[in-house]
Parts: structure tokens; sequence; C-alpha cells
């Protein structure tokens, strides 16, 4: 590791004044399988004497025992991370590696060229400030370069340059450089790429990667390396407006309130005019306050704690703007969608979205199409599924702030959480706010919830009745409604077969119409709830989130959940609608309990095993609990 | 810092970063530490702790996974550096080690790793029910880190799965947590060696008096330089501590840590010598040489 060697062992002071003052690049590679990326990093940091001996012996015995290239060193062996993987001779998620020459330090994020890694590839051009696309000379701009061009283009990484690799291999080749040259700009135009760069390199032999190549006096663009060290670093962030979201209320004492942060778009100084949003109070800074002193401006990328001249409300989540040039306010947007996760998107479920330091529910409405990564076509779908991108139309349960992507990374871009598993399960980029997200307001009702449920003497509530096809709910659900009626409680039963035939005729078995069916329910029985009647629900409702949904929708102790617990084969012994015979005979797909899955409730208000007491024990379980929790009297 | 010319310099960035996933991470747990193992990184973690809540303390205690076979020097360093920022600090011993008397020299590297370390962190954190831990690993230092995430899920046993870390886009991190997840942050994740070396450098920021270069009594042990730092040092017959030249590159239990010979006796000298060394900084810890593989395999079973 001995850049600038002499300096440094004549002069480390000298050395560190001129190493503190280097910038950061953060920047991906993307390429196919055999490009040859691996080998170009590996020579990066090989380069850069940022190979330590003790690595190099480790690449001289892996070379030997698994390397690729004969007796030369197998770069690539360098990157290879974790085990599995390097049995394999693939790298399958994003690895990030370090070097720095003189003038910067970089940052590398390796990404896959496999096609099902789109996500690693979003994941790592979401921070990179440039991208090297490699192309393989011998093979030309190939499907998988368009489709990173695209993924490229889509996260906003406004410095790309493609690496033609191999030109040993073409006999370092001008015509052939050309061409490919003139195919990629064709198509990079297309996506909207502006600044494209070229470099024709062979990253096993070393040309053009630090010093320009001897084989290639055609050529008298940059080095590789030398437009590394000179493209411009997101200089855009800092006459962009002033953004700021709130991480943190500063509160050591109650003399002093700080909003800490780190500046994410234009910049800030004391004396300026604020607006926080969604709120909209406004305020001026009064100082930007560090643990080395105060400072006279903050830029895009800083963090800080800012203090304000006006006593006013802000919360974590909150967005910091310049008054004069605010971020919108909206809870419907159009947004590109990436879904990561192996589990497929599944529209209208309940989801989490972080987006800025903010977290609030949204709702995925069936994508409007789906981008065929590779032709850039719209395909029509009605989910996504992993690594697959579309536009779709979103709905959020509150109002945030936000600007769109194009204009802003950190206040545009957002990922999904799925409420059960709280993994991170897709990301998405806003595009903008929709037309009726500004103009639907909720109507003001004179006459509530408690008016109502007052006139009619009874405390409203939903009793949800889940379990497998022939489990016996319904026949439970009708003894209770029953039971409530001689009782003089106003109800209404919902059955999933009989709603099946009016409300939600239009929708099938598979994962997504189940959702949407009990998305459907949940809302109706919510009105049923304001309504001030008591909602008897019986639906199969398989899936936990979805029961989740329901009970989110009413207020606490509104909601009892009714388990009618009968195991599959017993089920399917009775089969009252002869659905299982024909589920086992193929006749029906997504049967529950059969191919699709029934997740059982973990906490159900009341458990009833049917193959213990009778229906009619079942529902007076059913009223004695409605009792306890005081839904009827 | 100051700044030149409104553009941030590397440095800047990444305490910028390190600073945003602090309070990111703080922000979104209920009850976050920062483990603290003495050694320079967490020098340099607890000095951006204090910046990124400033003028607040740290909103979480430090909290060290002893193993009792630490330098001397060290304990010192510790206990001062905590009285001094007026910080909690939870020192943790492995209850059954303590009684085992489990040791390097008995019980061999690999079981008073696992016992002391692995064992012991496992139990500090079910103790304190902390659902989120800072660390200071770098993705430099090895090539399985290479693709860990800044917040790095682990189940309820502590596991480890490569398979099920989320991916992490932006400046956006999911700290969420199910049933009983506990999640470990690593805010210098994208710092390197020297980044290390020149923070504290720039900011002043103390360490512990061994990374400096004095004379110190060592033995030969298979070919690395062991100081013996207390009479719980085994010496074969007839053998006498030689005293030498010698510093530490890294610091652990002071029969696992080799030393080097070396003149540097200031922070520069110190950079000066690793920028002209050629060996990676973690071959002087002894754990490492298990094999190809060996610290991805420590990870899965819960060591940091």
């Amino acid at each position: 590791m001995a850049h600038a060697s002499d300096l440094i062992a004549s002069d480390i002071d000298e050395y560190l004044t001129s190493h503190q003052y280097k910038s950061l690049l953060r920047f991906i590679t993307c390429g196919s399988v055999d490009d040859g990326k691996s080998t170009l990093i590996g020579r990066l940091l090989y380069e850069t004497h940022l190979v330590f001996e003790d690595h190099l012996a480790q690449l001289e015995a892996d070379s030997a025992k698994v390397g690729t290239q004969g007796t030369d060193l197998d770069f690539a062996l360098l990157l290879d991370g974790l085990t599995a993987e390097r049995e394999q001779g693939i790298t399958i998620d994003v690895a990030y590696r370090f070097f720095s020459t003189e003038r910067r330090k970089f940052i590398v994020a390796d990404t896959p060229g496999h096609e099902q890694y789109t996500r690693n590839m979003v994941t790592g051009a979401s921070t990179a400030d440039a991208a090297v696309l490699m192309v393989d000379a011998r093979k030309g701009v190939l499907t998988q370069t368009r489709r990173h061009s695209y993924l490229v283009s889509l996260l906003g990484i406004k410095h790309v340059v493609v690496a033609i690799n191999k030109m040993d291999l073409v006999d370092y080749s001008h015509e052939i450089y050309d061409a490919i040259c003139a195919e990629y700009l064709d198509f990079a135009g297309r996506i909207g790429l502006e600044h494209v760069t070229f470099i024709p390199v062979s990253a096993l032999k070393g040309d053009n990667i630090t010093e320009p190549s001897g084989h290639t006096p055609w050529y008298h663009g940059p080095t590789l390396m030398g437009y590394l060290e000179t493209v411009p670093v997101d200089d855009e962030a800092k006459t962009s407006p002033f953004r700021m979201p709130v991480q943190w209320v500063n509160r050591p004492n109650l003399d002093f309130r700080g909003f800490s942060g780190r500046v994410v778009g234009g910049m800030v100084r004391p004396g300026d005019s604020i607006r926080v949003l969604p709120a909209g109070t406004t305020s001026k800074i009064d100082r930007i306050v560090t643990f080395d002193g105060d400072l006279d401006e903050a830029v895009a990328g800083q963090s800080v704690t800012l203090t304000l001249a006006d006593e006013i409300d802000a919360s974590r989540g909150d967005l910091i703007c310049a008054a004069d040039a605010p971020a919108e306010v909206a809870d419907q947007f159009e947004a590109h969608v990436v879904w990561m996760h192996e589990d497929e998107m599944l529209p209208g479920r309940p989801y989490l979205m972080k987006i800025g330091t903010r977290t609030v529910g949204v709702t995925i409405a069936n994508p409007k199409y789906r981008v065929d990564v590779n032709n850039l076509d719209h395909l029509a779908a009605h989910t996504l599924e992993l690594n697959e991108i579309g536009v779709c139309n979103i709905s959020l349960d509150r109002a945030i702030p936000f600007d769109p992507y194009t204009t802003n990374r950190d206040t545009g871009g957002f990922v999904i959480i799925d409420k059960l598993t709280q993994n991170t399960v897709g990301a998405g980029l806003l595009h903008f706010a929709l037309r009726r997200s500004h103009n639907i307001h909720w109507q003001d009702v004179r006459v509530d919830k408690s008016a109502r449920a007052e006139l009619n003497g009874q405390q409203p509530g939903v009793v949800w009745f889940t379990g497998l096809s022939g489990s016996g709910k319904s026949t439970i659900a009708n003894i209770v409604e029953a039971k409530l009626h001689a009782l003089g409680v106003r109800t209404y039963l919902l059955d999933g077969d009989n709603v099946r035939h009016g409300l939600n005729r239009d929708l099938g078995f598979t994962d997504a119409d189940r959702v949407e069916n009990i998305r459907r329910i949940a809302e109706v029985s919510a009105l049923m709830v304001d309504a001030g009647i008591v909602v008897l629900v019986s639906f199969i409702s398989p899936f936990r989130a979805e029961r989740r949904l329901a009970r989110d929708r009413v207020e606490d102790g509104e909601f009892i959940e009714v388990h009618v617990d009968t195991p599959l084969d017993v089920a399917e012994e009775r089969d009252p609608k002869g659905l299982y015979a024909k589920a086992r005979a193929g006749e029906l797909t997504n049967f529950t309990g059969i191919d699709s899955p029934y997740e059982e409730p973990e906490a159900p208000e009341v458990h009833i095993d049917t193959t213990a007491m009778t229906a009619e024990q079942a529902a007076e379980a059913v009223i004695d609990t409605l009792r306890v929790r005081g839904m009827i009297g | 810092m100051t700044l030149e010319a409104g553009r941030l310099t590397h440095l800047q960035r990444l305490e910028a970063e390190a600073i945003q996933i602090m309070r990111e991470a703080a922000a979104e747990s209920e009850r976050p530490a920062m483990l603290y193992s003495i050694g320079k990184d967490s020098s340099c973690m607890l000095h951006l702790a204090r910046k990124a809540f400033h003028p607040s303390k740290p909103p979480f205690p430090l909290v060290h996974v002893d193993t009792t076979w630490k330098f001397s020097e060290m304990y010192a360093f510790r206990d001062a550096t905590a009285a001094e920022f007026g910080l909690d600090l939870i020192v943790h011993q492995n209850p059954e080690c303590v009684e085992r008397g489990i040791n390097p020299f008995d019980h061999g590297s690999a079981m008073h790793t696992d016992m002391w370390k692995t064992e012991g962190l496992k139990q500090v954190i079910d103790k304190h029910r902390f659902d989120l831990c800072f660390g200071g690993a770098r993705r430099d230092e090895e090539k399985s880190r290479a693709k860990e995430r800044v917040f790095s899920v682990r189940s309820a046993q502590h596991q480890w799965d490569p398979k099920r870390q989320r991916p992490e886009l932006w400046q956006l991190y999911n700290a969420r947590r199910s049933n009983g997840e506990t999640l470990r942050v690593f805010p210098i994740s994208n710092w390197t060696e020297l980044d290390v070396w020149q923070y504290i450098h720039l900011e002043q920021i103390p360490i512990v008096p061994l990374y400096f270069s004095a004379p110190r009594p060592v033995v030969d042990r298979d070919g690395t330089m062991i100081m013996v730092d207390d009479d719980r040092f085994p010496l074969h017959d007839g053998e006498v501590p030689e005293k030498k030249s010698v510093r530490f590159r890294t610091l652990g239990c002071y029969p696992l840590s080799g030393a080097i010979e070396s003149d540097a006796d200031t922070l520069t000298g110190i950079i000066q010598e690793m920028l002209l060394a050629t060996t990676s900084e973690r071959q002087g810890r002894i754990i490492d040489f298990d094999g190809a593989g060996s610290m991805e395999k420590k990870k899965q079973e819960g060591y940091f």
C-alpha cells in the first residue's frame, strides 16, 4: 500500500495534509458474468497497491487452486467473499470495495450481472455517483448491457463510463470499438443517459486502466482511473432547494431544543427562513450546532443540529425545507416500484414505507404496467415478483412531504417493509402526486359513530370467523347471529360465498385476489361498524396480514377474531360442498389447505376446536366472549 | 474539520454518514448499546457518537465484553475514558468462563474466544435486552465483511444468515425487528484502516498507549512476539522475557496479540509505518488463522 511511498517515507505530515482534502467517489460496476468485472476491480486494487502481501500470497495460492487464468494471477479471486460463492465461482450479492489514489477515495459497489439480481444492482446503484458498465469487445452490446443501462438511468446516475473490455482479444481493433460505441449511443439516447464516456480497456492486461495503452494509439481519451479521478461528484445536491429530514430531537436540557439530521439538499445558513412539513409551520434558522462549534453554513451531505428562532413543534420524520421552495405534501402518488423479495407484491396489502426519516402505512394498487428491463417494453401485470419493476399508484395512510425522485433521490426514494417479517421487500421512486390526492377531502360528518351506536343502544364491532373451508364457520356464525338477534342486537352477516356472488364477483382465488377480497370486506365491515352495527364476517381469510388489516380498520376492542379450528383431514372428510374432492382431483386450484396456505391466527380472541364441541356450544362460547368484552350487555 | 469551498472531503463525508447512521439507529431502537472493545476503532466510534448527539450525551451505554485477559493498560484506558465523558459502562464477563478459568493457554485460542467473546456477547445482549448494538467492524477488514450490511439482522438466537440480510438503498436503513430479532449496526462500514488512523490524527482522539512503541517485555511463541503483561503468563523453564521496543497494530487479549518491533512512538509515525507496511491488519490477530472462511463461520455463530 505504497502509493506516493517516497513522500510517506520522507515527509509523513506533508503526505497526510495532501490526503486530507481528497474527495470521495462512489461508483458501481455492472456487467454480465464473463465481462471481467471482478477482474477489473481486482486490477484497480492491485494497481493502487492496495493488495497486501498476505492477501497476495493467498491470491497466488487460490489462483493455482481454483483460478481460471492458468499460471497468471486471477484478480477476480480477490473479491469473491462468501465461501459458497467462491466455490460456485460467482458473486451473488453486493460487495463494497475500497481504494484510493492521491486525488480521491473510491467506494466500489460490485454487483452481479445475473438476470435474477436486479435487486442487488438497484441497491448498489442507489448510492453511486457514477457507473462503470462493462462490455465484452467480442460480444458487443448485449441484452444484459441494456438492462444494466436502464437500471443506471432509472436510479438517476448521471455519469456513465462504458468500459469496452477484452480489447486484447480483438487485436485492439479500432473498428470494433467504434461499432460498439455507435450501437450503445443509440440505445443510451432512448433511455435518457446523457454523459456517456467510452474507454477501450483490457482489465486482464492492464490497458488504459491507469496508463494510456500503446496498443490503442487511436484512442485519445482518459484512462479509466483518470476518468474516475476527475468525474464531478454530486454538485447538483448543493444547488437544489434546502432539505433536511429530522432524525432526532436533541434536548439535553430545558434550554436547548435542536433538530438533528443530515442535509439532503441545498444549503442552509443562520437567518434562513424555513418551513417544517407536513405541518407547514415556518420559522428561521437560529444556529447550526455541531460538536466542533457553530457553523456559518451547512451543505448537502453534512450531519448537523439546527435550532430555530421560534418554539415550533417538529419531530422525527418531519422535513425542514427552504421556506421559498418547500417540498410538496400528498398521500397518493405514481411511483416506480422495484420488488426485492421472493414473496410477490400483493396489491391492496398494507405495507410500511420508509422515506427520509418517516415510516408510514402504504398500499400499492395493481401495477399500471411492468417494465421488461431487457427491451423496455410495457407489459400488463397484476403483481410484481422478485426483481420485477413496475409503475404503480400508491396510497399512504397519511400525507408526507416529498420531491420527485428525479429532483432529489433522498426525498423521492423509499423502501417498502413487510409488516409481519419487518423485512425490506421493495424499493420505489416517487414520480408525482396524483391530482385526486389534492382534491379528496374527508367529508366532515355531524352524526358520528358514537351518536349512531347510542341510538342503536349497542356497542358496534366485528366478529371475524376464520378457518378452513368446511370448518363450520358459517354454521356457527348463523347461530351466533340468531342468538344476537334474539337479544335485540342489530347485526349483519357477511358470508364469503354470498359476497363473492355480488360485491366480489370479479375476484378469483389467486393470492392477489384473496388479498383484495379481504380488503373489500374489511372496508365494508368498518363502514358497518361506523353505522353502529355488530358485523359477523365468515371468510376463510387465510392470511394473517389481511386479518390484521381488518383489525386495524376498527378501533381497539371492536374486533373479535374467532378461529374455527378444524384439522384439514376432518374438514376434508366433512367436505359439505364437495370442494376438497374437486381440489384433490385437480379441478380446483388455489384451494386453501390443499395448494394454497392457511396461516393460523396467533392470538385469536376465541379459539374453537370443532372436534371437541358442537356448533351450538361454539356459538355460546362466542356470545360469552362478546359479553366479557362488553360488546353486548 | 473545516469545509473547503463548500466541498466535503472524503473524511467529512464518512463522518457525516456515520453520524447519520448512529442517529437513525438510536432513534429507531428502544434499548441501544455501543460495543466497546477499547481498540482504536472503538475510540473512533465513541468520538463519532459524542459528535452525533452533541450537545446531548450519547443516549446509550458502552458495553465491554471482557475476557479478563486484556492488557492492563486497556482496562485503565477504558475506565478513564468512561469516567472522562460521563458515560455508562457495562462490563460483562461470562460467569461460566470465570468459574472454569477459561484462558488461551490451557483451552486454546478458539475455545477462549468462543466462550468469552461469542457466548459473553450473547449473554450481555440477552441480560440487558439490548435490541440494537453498535459495532466498529469495517468492510475492508476481511473478505466476508465486504458484503455485510450497515444494519445487520440477527435472529433471536443471535445467528447471522447471509441470505436473510436486507437490501440497503440510498441512506434508508430498515431498523425494524420482529420476534426477538436484534440488530448490529456498523457506522464505520465504509471506512478503511487508513481512514480511521487519519481521522484519529485529525481529531486528536485518545487511543490506548499500546499502539505506540515502547520497551516492553516479550517472549517468542511460534514466531510471534507475545507481551508478558502479568504473572499469569506461563513461562517455559528458564525462559526470561526480553525487553524490546515494540507496539501493537491490533489489540485483543494480550496472549493472542502479536507485537511488532517498531520505533514509531507518535501517531504520524504509526501511520507512516502502516502505509509502508505490506501486511494486512488482521494478520496480527490469531483467531483468523483457523482457515479460509473462518470469519464467516464465526459470524454465523454470533461472533461480531
